[in-house]
């Protein structure tokens, strides 16, 4: 069995079907359990106070942001190279999941910020890739619904997906690049210095895999309703024609 | 309760912004495939008739 008969938009309905209630249903069990566990069981920082709660949402949506946007980036090269329709509908469908995490990772670490850093935006190099990349989606989307041809579409946004890379790279590790700026390093660093407590850390870990299967679980909806989409409209032109 | 202190107002609005932006989310997705679907079967069932 290859990995490449998922790229059969029959094959791919059969299995995400399957799939799609186990993913969902783990996906709200991690989700659920991350965030009550952090939120209402683990205690108050001495430096943050009870701001230290926002890490289960804001590292979480964080990384979903540039994850998401590396997954757009390998089914879009998939799509230039091998021209499966499943990946580049896939990476269609998981775009406004990314959107949408990129501005909770934007909002979350507004108002994070303010108490902490004494203001709600600083032009710091993690926090600016993070803004162009929020950019990008919104750009990536818009591209797609200009665009009649969806084959043509298919090739212009994952040409945008390959560009837009670089910020995700930046957004996600501008505080290796530049040691400058307000934005700490890595919550869940190897090093020790900078890795959060283990009281923090385990819900965040788990918060963090209810985060990744909700992606999942949300591409493989929106997906399934692209596939049909492109079905939809292939059967109208079908019979416009008869 | 959870005793949130002086950052109250803070860490609820992160939370609340969060929770109505991914249940927006999942309502736009099911919404726009139930849609779909609904139409796809219907088509299918036109051309099915019409031969």
């Amino acid at each position: 069995m290859s990995i490449w008969e998922y790229a059969n938009p029959k094959k791919f309905m059969q299995t995400s079907a399957w799939a799609l209630p186990w993913v969902t249903g783990l996906a709200v069990l991690t989700l659920i359990t991350g965030l009550v566990w952090g939120f209402f069981f683990t205690p108050d920082d001495f430096r943050m106070g009870s701001t230290v709660k926002i890490i289960y949402i804001h590292v979480p949506a964080a990384i979903m942001a540039t994850g998401t946007w590396f997954m757009m980036l390998a089914a879009s090269l998939i799509w230039l190279i091998r021209r499966h329709h499943v990946s580049v509908l896939a990476a269609k469908a998981a775009a406004p999941v990314g959107t949408t995490m990129t501005l909770i990772g934007l909002f979350t670490g507004a108002i994070w910020g303010q108490p902490m850093w004494g203001t709600w935006w600083a032009w710091d190099p993690r926090l600016t890739a993070f803004l162009i990349l929020f950019l990008f989606y919104l750009g990536y989307m818009a591209l797609w619904e200009a665009i009649e041809d969806p084959d043509t579409a298919a090739d212009l946004t994952s040409v945008l997906c390959l560009v837009g890379s670089v910020f995700a790279i930046i957004s996600r590790y501008a505080v290796l690049f530049w040691n400058q700026g307000l934005h700490q390093g890595s919550s869940l660093s190897m090093d020790a210095e900078e890795h959060v407590s283990d009281v923090y850390a385990w819900p965040l870990w788990v918060a963090i895999v209810g985060f990744g299967l909700l992606f999942v679980s949300l591409v493989l909806i929106r997906t399934r309703t692209e596939i049909r989409s492109r079905r939809l409209r292939a059967l109208e032109a079908r019979e416009r024609m008869a | 309760m959870v005793e949130l202190g002086k950052y109250a107002g803070t860490v609820l609005a992160a939370y609340g912004i969060t929770i109505l932006l991914v249940l927006g989310l999942v309502a736009i997705s099911l919404r726009r495939g139930a849609r779909v679907k609904r139409a796809l079967e219907a088509q299918e069932r036109r051309m099915a008739k019409n031969g």
